[in-house]
């Protein structure tokens, strides 16, 4: 049965810093050959006041600072079982390297399909940075099949 | 070459992208640089376990794919939000392919903005996520 108790469940506030070289890995991963993502002075010609953290990076960080596993443990799920279902987010405002973002995490759903063969939990995470920017908000829902 | 709002139709495709096969240094990569460490993306014994045929692409991956098919489009900073929905795993060997088409013109907290319709299918037209983007344009 999905635990309808974690409903509601906070799932903690932490602040991580942006890396430029982490950015520029994960341009490489995803094969971006803008150079706005990995060339600073190109970043500053477009406007920019560094690299700017691409769209779905931020999904990205915010793992960096949970420990997923035991996330996963806390809604009686097992890593190997389980897929992403889907990913949103809404963005208020850009993010840099050099920024430190506090990712503060709620459990917003947690539900069964399926006669319970398939189980959802609903992730949602509220972004800012360190001037207390409104960035983005992220949702992110899990299925255990 | 700035995107206009009065230039754009519901109905217009905007330019597609096409990605490189997936293959297992891809996976190693996004692992790493991701922080998406699950070994079932890159450990085939682990995969074996949990019974899969074999390792299979992060579906972060390919939403990866359609932040950069959005932000070859318009600058970033134009993009307003960005959600989707893992409907298919792309294997290794899949060839992703990301489309978008405008579904709709509106006006929202006094800005123009197209409501986008995305998609990432494989070189066998099967697709892989489905989502949705609003984009603010001037």
């Amino acid at each position: 049965m999905a635990d309808k108790n974690l409903i509601g469940h906070k799932t903690g506030a932490y602040s991580v810093d942006v890396e430029k070289g982490r950015l520029r890995f994960f341009a490489k991963a995803i094969g971006e050959t803008d150079p706005v993502y990995t060339d600073e002075a190109a970043a500053k010609a477009a406007g920019h006041k560094s690299l700017p953290v691409p769209p779905t990076f931020l999904k990205c960080l915010e793992s960096e600072g949970r420990d997923v596993v035991e996330l996963l443990n806390l809604v009686g799920f097992d890593l190997g079982r389980v897929l992403h279902a889907e990913q949103s987010f809404v963005y208020h405002k850009m993010a840099y390297a050099g920024d430190v973002l506090t990712f503060d995490g709620i459990i917003s759903d947690r539900y069964e399909k399926k006669g319970g063969a398939l189980q959802f939990v609903v992730f949602e995470a509220r972004v800012t940075n360190q001037s207390g920017e409104h960035i983005a908000d992220i949702r992110s829902s899990l299925v255990q099949r | 070459m700035n995107i206009q709002f009065s230039d754009i139709q519901v109905g217009d495709e905007i330019p597609l992208l096409k990605l490189q096969p997936v293959n297992r240094t891809t996976l190693a990569l996004y692992c790493g640089a991701s922080g998406d460490h699950n070994p079932i993306h890159v450990d085939l014994d682990f995969a074996r376990k949990s019974r899969m045929p074999d390792v299979f692409a992060h579906g972060m991956l390919s939403a990866a794919y359609l932040g950069r098919l959005l932000t070859a489009w318009v600058p970033q900073s134009q993009v307003r939000s960005l959600s989707v929905r893992f409907t298919g795993i792309t294997q290794l060997g899949h060839i992703p392919t990301c489309t978008g088409k405008v579904v709709e013109k509106f006006i929202d907290a006094g800005e123009q903005r197209v409501r986008l319709a995305l998609r990432c299918a494989n070189q066998y037209g099967e697709e892989k996520l489905a989502g949705e983007a609003v984009v603010a344009l001037a």
